[in-house]
């Protein structure tokens, strides 16, 4: 907290004072956001090969460059922005760069792949290029968008769009058992990492219209406010929604993550807790009945709960393997390189990442890369706080909800604390869509956070002020 | 907006919250279990990584290891001699697991355990690969070597026991096993492993017979009760009995007889007694001794009254579990038979070695241990063992008298194959009935001790299982006796 901002009184998040830009901060920070990940690239060769991995130079080269041009480009066109955004995607982004190269060298996954699918591929290359072009993408947001406000005018739009990306994986095969891909010639997608931010504009375009009349016009019952029927008709659509996702799409995590979402800027544009215990008795109510007859479901809860049991184990072990990894990782982890996380086998690097941060770096790493999850949702968080129109809060406090949601689900389903869910770890885990959307999200982001501490207009000269000055003592 | 955007802001920070407590549950209060979970296959493949660690028996090792680089396994395991030392090494499998010696001191064999945190660390900094330490036992190769011979093509067991120390001597099983062939994780390995198993292959040969099998003791169980009714002060070695023959079973209308008609066992004194091994007089001293003190004296001996707990005895760890022995609690009749090794008495041969073992050692009972010392890497001592008394289940001065008893046996007795020339032998032999009717084949066993100038360096039970040429008179002198003699011969050239 800078000393200027302190002067302002207890409202430390509205300032109309000239505000340092944090610049060289954000700078300072991404240096290291850069070594970290290169370090990790070398140790990853030396514990493996015993020598430094050939393509380090391109490696660091390339990282380095991709948040050069992000730390360039924030500070021409969003020169306000907070200092702490960029850093830590781009950190998350490099070190799961390292991880997926580290499990592409992975002789039990090269043997695996050639025997399903008679060629191994690594993914690390497609990931950095699913990289650069999401730095292409967040850059292209700053760039383009020069006001979120903007993004306003598109809410309906964004719902359609977002609508029929949602949809569109039904008409596609299901890929292990989770109907969430479209696929396009070599192109696989996952739309659900788009939709949640243009489901995430659209909530906050319609609940700031809506919002007055969903926190007003309400009956008192039983210590709750109680919405109005023709105010409930479009919480239950998207209720209907998401428990339709979950049955034809079998898809819990973007389900539960979508009306995760809905309830959060519900009730921050409403001030009603009536909201949250609205939301969580549907949910609660949708979960369990879908359970009772989808088997999909089912077992996912079954091997949730009973992650070694036979049963289990038969159908898949990857619950097992991956407490299996946290657990071996111990306090300090194996290493770079010195695990054996690709015991996972499928998945091992896109939903399952983390349990690799959790056997290699151990409970130490884990910890580090949660905190830095946990701090991009809370600078998020802030970044809502500190926004000046409605607009702008409710759809940073959305994207920073979807963010920290989605961690939750994922981190929280690879460490046995809740049912598995098929979703990827923001920014670590292998995929080009989730990487895409989340550098999307984070150029939203700090776009908001721009436009929320860049420097008010000067404010009229007051008559009041004058009067002060008049009777200053001298 | 600001007031729920607080509570979102914690909110989401309990999220997170949530999943720091749940990573550190996972890795540090669950940790230890995850990561020595059997089903872990990071387990074995630790286990394969260099080569391990070996297990030695008089300065020699009988295991070894060779590089294979498979997928997950650098390393296999090998044995030297494997059906002989089996019972003592268990085996370490890629692809089966690891038992006894090979799983027990699995961390030491790796260089995984704590205690060598330091050589590690060394080796670490000095850029050398991890090393395993090694496990010196007690066992002694000749006498295992004669155990083994000894048993020949017959089904049977040894145990063999340093009555001064508690250590294992020899501990040989046939029929046995070779566990290098199964060391792998190829089909070859498979087809071995599964040819072993009890349903492919009756004979059992993977069952250590000499801890884990319990078999009526027969005879040799007339020593216990021997040393109950002295211990009772009710009996002395050399004063008649007022015994009957036959012996009417207490409650019941069944005559006991004895193995044939001995007239000696007429109202006979316990050395005589044992000398012809009268079942008479030692059913009805373990009726009149009662089923409560009859069960006492055997638990000072190491029995256990029942399974309760499992059939494992954790108080007999060497480190390698033995089974249960039972004296079992039971009415008067059945008392009184199981005073003679039948009933539902049963006994490991390690159990009826430790017999032998607290008599010749002037009633002292010695811990039975197979591990002398763990040796790191660097041949530095990080463990020792010390003998250890376990009870005193008869006086000095009673288990000297029955010293002589058991030696008149080997003099004058069915002992007779058990004698070795220029010492004094101390024995008992046994012939246990079983089955339905006993209709099956008798067990042959054989308890002995021999002697040197200070005290005795050895005590042996053998069992030798069914034999069909020795139908009516598989006596325990005749095929167990010859063994236990080649077996306490290894041991006593070995001291001269």
């Amino acid at each position: 907290m800078s000393s200027n901002l302190t002067t302002t009184g207890s409202n430390t998040t509205v300032s109309s004072g000239g505000l340092p830009s944090r610049r060289n901060t954000e700078l300072a920070l991404l240096v290291f956001a850069v070594l970290i990940p290169v370090f990790a690239y070398a140790n990853v060769g030396l514990a493996m090969d015993d020598r430094l991995p050939s393509g380090m130079l391109g490696y660091g080269f390339g990282l380095a460059l991709l948040a050069g041009v992000g730390h360039l480009v924030v500070r021409r066109w969003a020169p306000y922005a907070d200092p702490l955004l960029l850093p830590l995607a781009t950190l998350l982004n490099g070190i799961g760069l390292v991880i997926i190269w580290r499990l592409d060298q992975s002789e039990r996954l090269q043997t695996r792949a050639k025997l399903l699918f008679g060629a191994f591929s690594p993914d690390a290359p497609n990931q950095l290029m699913y990289s650069a072009i999401g730095l292409a993408l967040f850059v292209a947001i700053l760039v383009v968008l020069k006001d979120h406000r903007v993004l306003q005018r598109y809410t309906y739009i964004s719902m359609a769009v977002g609508l029929v990306l949602l949809v569109l994986p039904v008409f596609f095969p299901a890929r292990n058992g989770a109907k969430i891909w479209v696929s396009l010639g070599p192109l696989n997608l996952q739309p659900g990492e788009f939709v949640k931010i243009l489901i995430a504009v659209f909530f906050a375009g319609y609940l700031m219209v809506k919002r007055d009349a969903l926190a007003l016009a309400s009956r008192r019952f039983m210590g709750l406010y109680l919405p109005r029927g023709r105010d409930l008709g479009p919480i239950l659509v998207v209720w209907a929604l998401s428990l339709m996702i979950l049955v034809f799409e079998t898809d819990l995590g973007t389900s539960l993550l979508f009306f995760g979402l809905f309830v959060i800027m519900l009730y921050v544009a409403t001030e009603r807790t009536s909201w949250i215990v609205f939301g969580l008795l549907l949910s609660a109510g949708g979960a369990a009945a879908v359970a009772t007859f989808e088997p999909h479901v089912q077992d996912r809860v079954q091997a949730w709960l009973h992650p070694f049991a036979k049963e289990t184990m038969a159908q898949s072990d990857q619950i097992a393997q991956s407490l299996w990894a946290f657990g071996s990782g111990g306090v300090l982890g194996s290493g770079w390189g010195q695990g054996n996380s690709d015991l996972i086998g499928f998945a091992a690097n896109s939903d399952f990442i983390l349990a690799t941060v959790g056997e290699e770096l151990g409970l130490t790493g884990t910890m580090a890369i949660l905190i830095l999850y946990g701090l991009i949702v809370e600078r998020g968080v802030r970044i809502s706080l500190a926004a000046r129109d409605p607009f702008g809060k409710l759809l940073a406090v959305g994207l920073s909800g979807a963010f920290g949601l989605q961690v939750f689900v994922v981190a929280g389903g690879v460490m046995g604390l809740i049912p598995l869910t098929g979703m990827t770890m923001p920014f670590l885990a292998s995929g080009g869509s989730s990487v895409l959307a989340n550098w999307a999200l984070i150029g939203i982001l700090i776009r908001i956070s721009d436009t929320a501490r860049r420097p008010a207009p000067a404010p009229a000269p007051s008559p009041d002020a004058e009067m002060t000055q008049v009777v200053r003592p001298s | 907006m600001n007031k729920p955007l607080r509570r979102i802001a914690i909110f989401c920070g309990l999220l997170v919250l949530a999943l720091l407590v749940r990573t550190n549950y996972l890795q540090f209060v669950q940790a230890e279990e995850l990561k020595t979970d059997t089903k872990n296959r990071r387990v074995d493949i630790a286990r394969y990584a260099q080569p391990r660690g070996n297990i030695i028996v008089d300065g020699k090792s009988v295991t070894g290891s060779t590089i294979v680089n498979g997928n997950d396994f650098k390393y296999k395991r090998t044995y030297k001699n494997g059906k002989l030392w089996a019972p003592v090494t268990g085996y370490a499998s890629q692809g089966f697991g690891a038992t006894q010696l090979e799983n027990l001191y699995d961390p030491i064999l790796t260089g995984d355990d704590d205690r060598l945190f330091f050589n590690r660390t060394i080796d670490m900094l000095t850029g050398k690969p991890q090393k395993g330490g090694n496990v010196v036992t007690t066992l002694d190769a000749k006498a295992q070597k004669a155990a083994y011979d000894g048993l020949g093509d017959a089904k049977g067991a040894v145990a063999a026991i340093n009555p001064k120390t508690g250590a294992i001597l020899a501990l040989a099983n046939k029929p046995s096993y070779d566990p290098s062939n199964f060391a792998g994780v190829g089909k070859k390995d498979s087809e071995a492993y599964n040819a072993l198993q009890k349903k492919n292959d009756p004979d059992d040969p993977m069952l250590n017979r000499a801890l884990r099998q319990t078999y009526p003791p027969g005879s040799t169980f007339k020593v216990v009760t021997a040393a109950a009714g002295l211990e009772s002060g009710k009996y002395d070695v050399d004063s008649k009995t007022d015994s009957p023959d036959p012996y009417r079973l207490p409650g019941t209308t069944r005559d006991l007889g004895n193995e044939g008609n001995i007239p000696q066992c007429k109202n006979a004194s316990i050395r005589v007694a044992l000398q012809w091994s009268c079942n008479t007089v030692f059913a009805k001293m373990s009726h009149e001794l009662g089923n409560d003190e009859m069960i006492e004296a055997a638990e000072k001996f190491g029995f256990k009254k029942d399974v309760k707990g499992g059939t494992l005895d954790p108080d007999l760890d060497m480190p390698v579990r033995p089974a249960k022995s039972i004296y079992p609690k039971d009415i008067a009749s059945q008392n009184a038979q199981a005073g003679i090794g039948q009933a539902s008495n049963r006994a490991t041969p390690l159990q009826m070695a430790m017999v032998a073992a607290a008599v010749a050692n002037d009633g002292k009972l010695m811990k039975p241990y197979m591990v002398d010392q763990l040796v790191a890497p660097n041949l530095n001592v990080i463990e020792q063992t010390k003998p250890k008394e376990l009870s005193q289940p008869i006086s000095a001065e009673n288990a000297q008298k029955l010293q002589s008893a058991m030696e008149t046996v080997v003099k004058d007795g069915t002992g007779k194959p058990g004698q070795i020339p220029g010492f004094t032998v101390g024995g008992k032999t046994g012939t246990a009935q079983h089955g339905e009717n006993n209709k099956d084949n008798p067990y042959a066993w054989f308890i002995s001790y021999a002697k040197t100038g200070d005290g005795s360096p050895v005590a042996v039970a053998v069992v030798v299982e069914s034999s069909d040429t020795l139908r009516d008179d598989i006596a325990g002198g005749k095929l167990a006796a010859p063994v236990a003699k080649r077996v306490m011969e290894a041991v006593l050239k070995g001291k001269q």
